[in-house]
């Protein structure tokens, strides 16, 4: 039986980190993810769960930890935002690398400069070659829905990758939905008690984590990485597929939102989604055929079905919750006009940047790009590539 | 996933490698003579040395074997010449020199 609820982004998060109870949560605090090791802290306290909770100083201590107690051989988690997240940078590599499965809930909020703390994702977008799994969320019910299939994605024989769940700071974290959440019974079952086959405190049997590697072997190192990487993409598959059994609700790399004859389709990630989608509604009832393509998996980069999913569309916005400062748009228009190009998938794509450092991204926004679109098929009007929507000119 | 390190060689592909490159077993380091890395040699007088054993474990690479209560010949294939236990010796029985051997 479903239980009914209302709850932010965090606390749906929080409840889900109760439910699974990890071992070890090592966590430092920082806007807007403070919450989740508040919450967290109040399950422990009240004795609802009993995850070994690491107060430390730092993100470099979390994230450190975290590797630690991971590699030791509990299940391990953190959570953070932004500046947290940049702070790890080192770490979050060597979590990676040295292949441990470990969890991280990233609250999507924007890097300074200028300083601000509201959402964009920079921070999550800046981590993007660090080797770690990365699913956003549209809201708390697949932020929630997101991390219970995290540690079943992460621990699988094939993969052993950090997986970072991630939602968008304030907008999903804060705001307050309704949601429909799991018995603690089913969600238990579903993630199961970790059983890792190698793990530091393992008597008798000594391994070393993280040796040094010389020339000969780190670059096989890293195309074994690599390779797990890519076999996470059916592992994510099968476990949104287990999911779907249980809860009723179906995940996969991404939600094709009204495709199936769209001639314009915005290609977009977390909460602005829901944004679009009324748009595309409001447009639809005026016989436009628009639709959205909401990527929920960022890595592994489903290319090929981005591009299979794109292909009959006569143009594509590709929109970017994130600046590279390469003169060239965000990482999201780079990686999936390559995506395009590889497939040889001719159609028209424009970058749009939008919503940095929280900046509103409404519906009438959404419908101007849609224009545009067809401006550009219809009348041969370019758009300007990588323009930012709602700026103040 | 476990592997006998003894396998794994500079011509191993890259799908027979340990995953993370983790290694099953203890103690490997002796393999390895790392104590070609030297620029220092500490040097043993056994004449002065009162077995008082302080030395051995503040070596940071066991370089200082214990056999029956008492201390030997340091091991020169790992000893890094560090000087900590010149340093720890009270009774002046291990002096620093210059230069690998
Ligand atoms: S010089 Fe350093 S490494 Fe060598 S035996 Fe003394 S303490 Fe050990
Ligand atoms: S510290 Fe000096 S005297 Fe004591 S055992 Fe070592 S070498 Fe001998």
């Amino acid at each position: 039986m479903a239980i009914k609820g209302r709850m932010s982004g965090n606390e749906a998060v929080s409840y889900a980190i109760r439910q699974v109870n990890p071992d070890v949560m090592p966590a430092f605090p920082i806007t807007p993810s403070t919450e989740i090791p508040q919450m967290v802290s109040n399950y422990i306290a009240n004795g609802e769960m009993d995850t070994e909770f690491i107060p430390v100083e730092s993100e470099h201590s979390s994230m450190s930890a975290a590797i630690g107690a991971e590699a030791a051989g509990a299940r391990s988690l953190t959570a953070t935002s932004s500046a947290g997240l940049a702070l790890m940078w080192e770490e979050l590599l060597l979590a990676a690398s040295n292949r441990l499965p470990l969890v991280m809930t990233l609250v999507n909020r924007t890097l300074s400069g200028p300083i601000n703390i509201n959402c964009d994702h920079s921070d999550g977008m800046g981590a993007r070659d660090t080797g770690w799994i990365q699913i956003y969320a549209e809201n708390n019910q697949e932020a929630y829905d997101n991390f219970i299939q995290a540690y079943p994605i992460a621990e699988h024989a094939k993969v052993h990758l950090p997986v970072m769940i991630c939602q968008d700071g304030f907008i999903t974290s804060h705001a307050v939905e309704n949601i429909t959440l799991m018995e603690d019974e089913l969600v238990k079952d579903f993630v199961g008690e970790y059983q890792p086959e190698e793990f530091l405190l393992n008597p008798g049997k000594p391994i070393a984590v993280g040796p040094y590697s010389v020339s000969n072997y780190a670059m096989e190192a890293k195309k074994n990485q690599e390779d797990a990487m890519v076999q996470a993409k059916e592992v994510i598959l099968q476990v949104a597929e287990a999911f779907e059994k249980i809860s009723g609700r179906k995940y996969g790399f991404f939600e094709e939102y009204r495709l199936e004859d769209a001639e314009y389709i915005m290609l977009i990630m977390g909460s602005a989604a829901g944004t679009a989608k009324e748009a595309v509604d409001e447009l639809r009832e005026k016989g436009k055929k628009v639709g959205i393509l909401k990527l929920r998996v960022f890595r592994p980069f489903p290319a090929e079905e981005i591009a299979k999913a794109l292909s009959k569309a006569k143009a594509v916005a590709i929109l970017d919750r994130c600046e590279s400062y390469h003169g060239t748009g965000g990482p999201l228009g780079e990686e999936v006009m390559a995506a395009l190009f590889r497939s040889k998938v001719s159609i028209e794509a424009v970058n749009y940047i939008y919503g940095l450092a929280g900046r509103d991204f409404t519906v009438d926004h959404a419908k101007e790009v849609f224009g545009e679109l067809e401006s550009m098929i219809t009348k041969g009007i370019r758009p300007e590539q990588f323009q930012y929507i709602g700026l103040r000119k | 996933m476990r592997t006998e390190i003894e396998k794994i060689k500079e011509t191993t592909p890259h799908q027979d490698l340990t995953e993370g490159l983790m290694v099953f077993a203890g103690g490997t380091s002796k393999v390895v003579q790392t104590g070609e890395w030297r620029t220092n040699t500490p040097v043993f007088y056994a004449e002065k040395c009162k077995q008082c054993l302080l030395c051995a474990p503040v070596c940071p690479d066991s370089s200082i074997p214990i056999k029956e209560g008492k201390r030997g010949e340091f091991d020169y294939e790992h000893c890094k010449g560090c000087g900590i236990c010149e340093k720890a010796c009270p009774f002046g029985a291990i002096e620093m020199k210059g230069g690998v051997d």
